[in-house]
């Protein structure tokens, strides 16, 4: 992709590395990204909510093609519609169990509304390339506004219910008798799903959508004991994982998406792996 | 005695789908009672009442001398099967915790004295030690002392048990029944709990709520479990046996052919 030459110097990579403004861009808009996507992650994997997750970018998609479709830009087209699917999922199913049916049944009619989108849409086919595996080297300057934006609202969303959501997640029952309003938590939890799906599809794409907002947030549940921790190692996560991203692929010319995914996803089974041995090799001490 | 539940003609269910009707009961500070009946017969509908979570469809009900209204800290509510997901492994002590601050927003300043309080509810259900267990990892046992624990934290004076015995072994059952009957008693909180088999209750119990066949009655255990007054319930012969133990058994009889003539 350019002349740079790797050296061994990490700050001088960067260097060069940032002089360049579309790194630069993406850069800003990935970590925050990540941010979000750690912090949303991490409710969705203890909600077991991922399948709304895949949905809505998947109808985010949608979106994004009309948007190009009337010539507007992607982002505003993914955040719309992911927003109003996300509030139309929320309030369609009040119990999380009954949700998969209803979710299915919005994804199907999107998708199709998505495929006429494309079939009208006479532009390049690397706008749609982008969306569905993401192009986070491709970045606007107003789309980095946008991503700051949407990342200061979950922040400031997530600090606001970070109890009552998470009394939500593990124990809707006792959280509703305890006057926890989960109609209306269940709504804003899934309008913010609903904004980080629509900022992490600029990195990773609809279809690749799990690497960042499910992946390192279950590795995360997998080696931490309180929420905090959970929510601060998934972030941690994926803010690396793009981060050694964007800068694999300023050197090796292969997509972003495609390091991030491979990183996360190793991460996830090293993790696996080494508790899996960990708990056999306990089994057999206790066994003695 | 001071009155904790005082209902009076209430109409409990749903609109399409009354449960039972003209029901009256009162029920007083520190009684232990069970409530039994088959499935659907509206054991958890009266518990949702309790809680605000529906309305009467006619009637009244107090509880504390009010109007039922949702997150009332004076009530503390385990609810039926509850399914904590195996792979969750955050430890016990955090939703322990969620039962006193997690109705609460933003930022908690007193992490440290909740941490306390939950730590305190744990030794009240002596599962101390399994703090800082996963909770994915609990036993069916240990996870209805968690809930229960979860239900303490906030010090209630009424306590709502929706099936706390189902799903547990003999052993744990009479553990189970003997840790409530001590927190009642220690702490003088009244408690309601939705049961399917009454034997294991009833050397700690003060009432039954009999609910069936669209009715709700309530009365001392030697009152209900008679064959005259679960026949009267259920409209049907039945027959009450007692072991040499005070244990008993319900037994119905075929379909009367006298509902049909009434028809």
């Amino acid at each position: 992709m350019n002349s740079a030459i790797f050296t061994l110097n990490i700050f001088n990579d960067l260097q060069s590395i940032l002089q360049y403004d579309f790194m630069r861009h993406a850069f800003e808009a990935g970590t925050i990204i990540a941010i979000m996507a750690g912090i949303i992650g991490y409710f969705i994997v203890i909600r077991k909510s991922s399948f709304a997750a895949h949905a809505l970018s998947h109808i985010g998609f949608t979106g994004a093609a009309g948007a190009v479709l009337i010539g507007m830009t992607p982002l505003i087209g993914l955040l719309s519609f992911t927003i109003i699917a996300g509030i139309i999922i929320a309030v369609l199913g009040k119990k999380a169990s009954t949700r998969d049916t209803q979710i299915g049944i919005v994804l199907a009619f999107m998708l199709g509304l998505g495929a006429l989108f494309i079939s009208l849409y006479s532009g390049y086919a690397s706008e749609v390339y982008s969306l569905l595996f993401g192009e986070i080297l491709g970045i606007s300057n107003s789309d980095v506004l946008i991503t700051l934006i949407a990342g200061i609202v979950v922040i400031i969303a997530t600090v606001i219910f970070y109890r009552p959501l998470l009394f939500y997640s593990l124990d809707e029952d006792v959280a509703e008798a305890k006057g926890v309003p989960v109609g209306m938590i269940g709504i804003i939890f899934m309008i913010l799903v609903a904004i980080a799906t629509s900022m992490a599809v600029q990195a990773v794409g609809v279809l690749l959508i799990f690497a960042l907002m499910i992946i390192p947030s279950a590795t995360a549940q997998r080696i931490t004991k309180t929420p905090k921790n959970g929510i601060l190692v998934s972030m941690t996560i994926s803010l690396l994982s793009v981060w050694v991203g964007l800068f694999a692929s300023f050197y090796i010319p292969y997509p972003v998406s495609f390091f991030i995914t491979t990183e996360t996803f190793s991460l996830y089974i090293i993790v696996l792996l080494i508790q899996h041995f960990k708990n056999k090799r306990l089994v057999t001490i206790l066994q003695k | 005695m001071d009155n904790v539940i005082t209902a009076k003609k209430l109409i409990g269910g749903y609109p399409s789908n009354i449960t039972w009707q003209d029901t009256d009961f009162s029920i007083n500070r520190g009684e232990f009672v069970a409530v039994l009946g088959p499935n659907g017969a509206g054991k958890t509908t009266l518990f949702k009442l309790i809680l605000g979570l529906i309305k009467p469809i006619g009637g009244s009900l107090t509880v504390f001398g009010e109007n039922p209204k949702k997150g009332n800290p004076r009530i503390g509510y385990v609810p039926q099967r509850h399914p904590i997901d195996s792979e969750i492994r955050i430890k016990t002590i955090e939703l322990v915790k969620l039962g006193l601050d997690g109705n609460k927003f933003g930022i908690c300043l007193n992490e440290k004295n909740i941490e306390k309080e939950a730590m305190s509810a744990l030794k009240t259900v002596g599962a101390e030690n399994l703090a800082d267990k996963p909770l994915g990892e609990l036993s069916g046992g240990e996870l209805q002392r968690i809930f229960l624990a979860e239900a303490l934290i906030s010090k209630p004076e009424l306590l709502l048990l929706d099936e706390p015995l189902a799903n547990l072994d003999m052993k744990r059952v009479s553990e189970f029944v003997k840790l409530i009957y001590r927190i009642a008693h220690f702490q003088n909180v009244t408690v309601l709990l939705i049961a399917h088999d009454v034997n294991p209750l009833i050397s700690v119990l003060d009432k039954i709520i009999y609910t069936a066949n669209n009715k709700i009655v309530t009365g001392k255990p030697s009152e209900i479990l008679t064959s005259e007054s679960l026949s009267k319930i259920y409209d049907l012969p039945i027959e009450v046996l007692k072991d040499s133990q005070g244990r008993i058994a319900i037994i119905g009889t075929e379909q009367p052919v006298h509902q049909h003539e009434n028809e």
